[in-house]
């Protein structure tokens, strides 16, 4: 409490300085490599070329499209998977049956990569729009399931005295104890989710597509434009980061009783 | 003095894999209202089992337990366990309306009766503070004035003070009493403390080993209110060396 602000701020300079410096090392390092490397552009474009080739694809629109059309993908499959598992991972929570019948199916599911069925997805529901959303939700599903049957299992039996003992009906259950004590697993969940999703809906891209940040891999490949290659991955690393920092604000406002929340340089750079 | 809570031939048994196990057998007693009874007993003679089957968290497996209640509506029962049992994600005050709140009451008022548990047991200053950042004394503070909040027929306090220092263990006793005096109620609370017990209540209970039934069921006479200097006086200590005879026989 008495540590000033001045103090708090001082660390968070002194970290995003570290986290600048080490990108602009990286930099260094890669520039210095394609300097001295001699290395043709279709194998590794110096950091300038994919400065412009960055340049190129803001001015003639074609990012802005791409990328757009890639987050449209991965915030449908997010939502809809997030959802899905969270109901899913209520009710196997709170029925063992349940999840004796369903978990064997659940875990064999994810033996399988979702690199592998996304094809037969999109032979199914064809290149549109569904089938990115479907694989974005499927590679999203489990981690939010498990983390929100651990959650709500790990809720303690004490809690259940209390609001048993002030004759709490079931929905106030859900509401005043289960939802505010599972919330913190399940944001956990949420966490790798959000990256997945970016994931899934690029795998989707992969397989068959003719918009999307994916695609717009695909296309460089195929014109040795590997430039263009660089600015789509940027882009999604930039994606994946901004999905990242809205789930830490939902967190953040959900979970301010949290007295010491793990605070990861990311965290610092995003605020 | 009108009987306020009776228990007829009370048993409970858990269902286990060897024939089950008989906690209680054949508990008879009765609770005047506003009366501080305190339940003794040897360590898992079933006095938290008791306190749960009067709260109606668990069913008798044969026997009554009745309420006589005057007006013409349910018997309200606060509960204080022996951990503060708060909800960290509830500030203090949040936690102590969390009863009215469960009864639809307007946040507004329930705030206000809050504000006044807050103040009588002592707490001025932390009401928007998170649990997290309470001793244990001040959690179970809190403990107290939630279950005081909803003006309980019957409050039960179930070793609330077992997990605490001996020293706050003492201070929180004196604080129950000058609480309980403010906000009179029927109290049945179970503890292993013989001086707590005989310098709170009324009336001691007293349980035999599993399967418990009741061996012994003492009327305090110490007038009040009782310093806490009572119990330094040879009564107090006669008294004492009784019960425990009677809980370790």
């Amino acid at each position: 409490m008495i540590k000033s602000k001045k103090y708090l701020k001082k660390q968070k300079l002194n970290s995003s300085g570290f986290v600048i410096l080490s990108i602009g090392f990286a930099l260094l390092v890669w520039f210095l490599v394609t300097r001295w490397g001699d290395l043709p552009a279709f194998i590794l474009p110096s950091p300038m070329q994919v400065f412009n080739r960055f340049w190129i694809s803001i001015f003639d629109g074609s990012l802005l499209r791409h990328s757009s059309y890639t987050l449209l993908e991965v915030a449908l499959g997010l939502t809809i998977g997030s959802i899905l598992a969270t109901l899913t991972g209520y009710l196997l929570a709170k029925s063992p049956a349940l999840e004796r019948l369903i978990s064997p199916y659940l875990v064999a599911s994810q033996a399988i990569p979702v690199v592998a069925i996304a094809p037969l997805l999109v032979i199914w529901f064809g290149p549109g729009l569904f089938s990115k959303v479907l694989i974005a939700a499927l590679i999203v599903f489990f981690p939010v399931l498990v983390n929100t049957v651990v959650g709500v299992r790990a809720v303690s039996k004490d809690y259940y005295d209390l609001m048993r003992s002030l004759r709490a009906s079931r929905w106030q259950v859900l509401k005043y104890l289960e939802i505010p004590a599972a919330l913190p697993v399940f944001f956990g969940g949420l966490r790798v989710g959000a990256t997945l999703s970016v994931i899934g809906a690029v795998v989707g891209e992969f397989v068959g597509a003719d918009r999307g940040l994916g695609f717009l891999i695909n296309v460089g490949r195929g014109q040795y434009d590997t430039a263009l290659v660089f600015v789509a991955i940027f882009a999604l690393v930039l994606l994946a980061l901004i999905l990242y920092g809205l789930v830490i604000l939902l967190e953040r406002r959900f979970l301010a009783w949290q007295h010491s929340p793990q605070k990861d340089t990311l965290v610092e750079i995003l605020e | 003095m009108t009987s306020f809570l009776q228990i007829r031939d009370l048993h409970i048994t858990f269902a286990a894999e060897n024939g089950g196990l008989q906690v209680l057998q054949g508990l008879n007693f009765s609770l005047n209202t506003n009366d501080f009874v305190c339940i003794l007993g040897p360590s898992g003679s079933g006095k938290s089992t008791l306190l749960r089957v009067i709260a109606g968290l668990i069913q008798p497996s044969r026997g009554v337990v009745e309420f006589v209640s005057p007006a013409d509506r349910e018997v309200k029962v606060g509960y204080v366990f022996q951990q503060a049992n708060l909800m960290p994600w509830r500030t203090v005050l949040e936690n102590i309306t969390l009863p009215l709140e469960l009864q639809h009451i307007p946040l507004e008022n329930a705030r206000h009766s809050a504000m006044e548990l807050v103040d009588l047991v002592g707490l001025n200053g932390f009401e928007n503070n998170w649990v997290a950042e309470l001793s244990g004394g001040m959690a179970q503070r809190v403990a107290i004035a939630r279950a005081l909040i909803q003006k309980p027929d019957l409050l039960l306090l179930d070793e609330p003070f077992g997990a605490l220092d001996a020293l706050t263990r003492e201070q929180m006793g004196s604080e129950l009493l000058r609480v309980w005096q403010v906000r009179r109620t029927t109290v049945l609370m179970v503890t292993h403390s013989i001086s707590e017990a005989l310098l709170l209540s009324d009336r001691v209970l007293v349980l035999s080993a599993r399967p418990a039934q009741l061996v012994a069921d003492l009327t305090i006479p110490f007038p009040r209110p009782r310093l806490d200097t009572l119990r330094y006086t040879p009564q107090f200590g006669e008294m004492s060396r009784q019960l425990k005879s009677k809980i370790l026989p």
